[in-house]
């Protein structure tokens, strides 16, 4: 092993994860540490087990949640929740009948550790530095954010996992997206990433995985990292990460299910080896300047189609890629948005803040500081949904969730809610909603709704003006 | 899963120029609350294919005439963008397509369409301009020559040998996996001690 040169983060957890190399004619053999399961990409792959006759290889390593199709309708404690959709319905008792058969821990909607996937493993301390992650879901790219390589998977490789605990992977380039600079009040997370994503376009990170450098990113919390490795797939990129720091240590310590004691040291000493080495090269670079960023939001429908929120609807008319200008054009008449039009002031009908984007206590804390003490705009809907049961609890230990009843938003149970709208929250034709979720494709939040994605903050102050609105002019 | 292998196809094009067409599109995740495989050829592209009643729209590209039986699509750049969901290709075979071309293709969803049996076959952006423009033209695509040829051109593809092989053989990449047992407990024994 020639261990002396120097190599990328992501080399040096892909090299340790190497059952076998890649050659010409096979992938390489890569182990999984964490497995992450839930009810609508798993069902499948526990049938082509059973009837494969095979066995979870190292149930031990694997964690199930429901979130995607589970409904977020407030409910009294102690009360069981009610699921009206049968197809759904069927899908949860599925993930608990498979659980049950291959052994598998499963947080269930009666668990206090329920909630968004990409929200429990991390609130555990499961998600470590220099570990492999998969989950049958794209947005898996969020644990990146503790230096992890972690990636979406389809289902045949969710049964591939569960049976060998390994997948047969292509070892993929590497994308340094470099922010250096401070991000000026009222200027997020979700705002930088918006950000990298309109640079390096909707498909710019194809076959990359993504390492975040620079001061910008040094100075985010985990909470704000997360949701920038979140979005890592909405350029395409099969994974984002970020050398793990004592931002991470301080985050992790303590965690139920993170190493203690002297295990805790050991892994200590690992981790601080686990950044790219001076002299290591990436294939590509892209710098940013955060000081110079802008809060954003989207106005077409993929998220690369985003302006600083001060800007105008762009025109089509100057594009001069005749399918680009296509595409631009399809997508504002999908959002009923006319080119030149100012961002601010176009109106919303519902305001929707959660997802495993934005829907961590300080995604909360950002939203109730604008909302305190005001009222969303008459007519506006507003959907407070935290990302777990752990996130609600402590919102509630804060008293976010009475600021946020008192502004007039509603207060929901955890889970994937309308971000994906399979679990009966949803958009209606025609309407217009600010998200802070990941994905403004057509359709996403219901059939026939439009999505701007924006940060807690804008979403917030949108609720308050009933239209798209700017954070800076409540928070001055 | 096991399957039939896939050696040559001989097929007319269906036309869905548009680019980044994302796997929300291609399959709405109100139709994924299934536990199963099958059925999904129906739900396929729903959100363009039927309108607010649920009738088939003529206009819409797979619904005209010379799109009719068509197993390869022509579609856009950057096709399947986005969720991770194998409820995408599943939809797309169900309906009767054996391989989409492109000139790129994300990352999730080309692995998922190899491990099913859909061909995802990259194209030089010369070559999609032409099919993109030419719906109902009759393809042949060899996978033993990676070649695929209409009217008088012939270009080469690249698939993954690994991928390639699975599909000519018709068997699945887990067994591949599976066989690899004693290389994997020796790797848990030395990193797990």
């Amino acid at each position: 092993m020639a261990q002396s040169e120097p190599r990328t983060l992501f080399a040096k957890i892909w090299d340790a994860h190497l059952v076998s190399p890649e050659t010409a004619e096979t992938p390489a053999v890569l182990y999984v540490d964490l497995h992450l399961v839930h009810e609508v990409t798993s069902p499948q792959a526990f049938t082509h087990l059973r009837e494969a006759g095979l066995r979870v290889r190292r149930p031990e390593r694997a964690l199930a949640t429901m979130d995607h199709s589970t409904p977020t309708t407030p409910r009294k404690a102690g009360m069981p929740l009610l699921i009206e959709d049968r197809e759904c319905a069927a899908q949860l008792s599925a993930l608990e009948a498979n659980c049950a058969e291959f052994g598998i821990e499963l947080h269930g909607l009666e668990s206090d550790r329920q909630g968004i996937v990409h929200v429990i493993g991390p609130e555990l301390g499961l998600t470590l530095p220099g570990s492999t992650v998969v989950c049958g879901d794209s947005h898996t790219s969020t644990h990146g954010a503790f230096g992890a390589f972690a990636f979406g998977i389809g289902t045949s490789e969710v049964a591939h996992v569960l049976a060998t605990q390994c997948l047969l992977q292509r070892r993929p380039r590497t994308l340094q997206v470099r922010v250096d600079g401070r991000l000026r009040p009222g200027v997020s997370a979700k705002d930088l990433i918006l950000a990298v994503i309109a640079r390096i376009g909707i498909a710019g990170g194809t076959g990359h995985v993504i390492e975040y450098t620079g001061s910008a990113l040094r100075a985010l919390s985990m909470e704000e990292r997360m949701t920038v490795c979140n979005m890592s797939i909405e350029a395409g990129a099969r994974a984002g990460m970020i050398a793990p720091d004592d931002t991470t240590f301080q985050y992790l310590a303590e965690r139920p299910r993170a190493p203690k004691g002297a295990a805790w040291d050991r892994s200590l000493l690992a981790w601080r080896a686990l950044r790219t080495d001076a002299g290591a090269g990436y294939d590509r670079t892209v710098e940013i300047d955060g000081s110079a960023l802008e809060p954003r939001i989207t106005f077409g429908t993929n998220p690369s189609m985003s302006a600083p929120i001060r800007g105008e609807v762009p025109d089509p008319g100057s594009v001069t890629d005749a399918a680009d200008r296509a595409a631009l054009d399809r997508a504002l008449r999908y959002m009923g948005l006319r080119p030149g039009q100012p961002l601010l002031g176009h109106p919303v009908d519902v305001v929707f803040i959660g997802s495993c984007t934005n829907s961590r206590i300080e995604d909360l804390r950002a939203a109730a500081s604008v909302l305190r003490g005001r009222k969303v705009a008459s007519g506006v809907r507003t959907l407070v949904v935290p990302g777990s049961r752990q996130v609600k609890r402590a919102a509630e230990a804060e008293g976010l969730d009475l600021i946020f009843r008192e502004a007039g938003a509603e207060w929901r149970e955890p889970g994937c809610s309308m971000c994906i709208a399979m679990n009966g929250d949803q958009l209606r034709p025609g309407q217009s909603a600010v998200s802070t979720s990941n994905r403004n494709f057509e359709g996403r939040q219901g059939a026939g709704g439009r999505t701007f994605l924006a940060s807690p903050l804008t979403a917030a102050a949108s609720a308050l003006a009933g239209a798209i609105a700017d954070p800076r002019e409540i928070l001055r | 899963m096991i399957r039939t292998p896939f050696r040559r196809l001989d097929s007319r094009t269906a036309v869905l120029a548009r680019p980044d067409i994302d796997t929300d599109q291609i399959i709405p995740a109100r139709f994924l609350k299934g536990t199963t495989r099958t059925g999904l050829g129906k739900h396929l592209f729903a959100g363009w294919r039927y309108d607010e009643s649920g009738r088939p729209r003529a206009d819409f590209p797979l619904s005209r005439p010379e799109s009719r039986g068509a197993q390869v699509l022509v579609a856009g750049p950057n096709f399947g963008c986005g969720s991770s969901r194998e409820h995408a290709p599943w939809a797309l075979l169900d309906y009767g397509f054996r391989a989409v071309i492109s000139s790129s293709i994300a990352d999730i969803f080309r692995a998922n369409a190899l491990k099913n049996g859909l061909l995802p076959v990259l194209v030089d952006p010369s070559t999609h301009e032409v099919l993109l423009g030419s719906p109902g033209t009759r393809v042949r695509i060899d996978l033993e020559a990676c070649t695929l040829s209409f009217d008088d051109a012939r270009v080469s593809f690249e698939v993954d040998p690994f991928a390639r092989r699975c599909l000519l053989d018709g068997v699945d990449e887990l067994g591949f996996l599976l066989a690899q047992e004693s290389a994997i407990a020796a790797y848990e024994a030395k990193e797990h001690a």
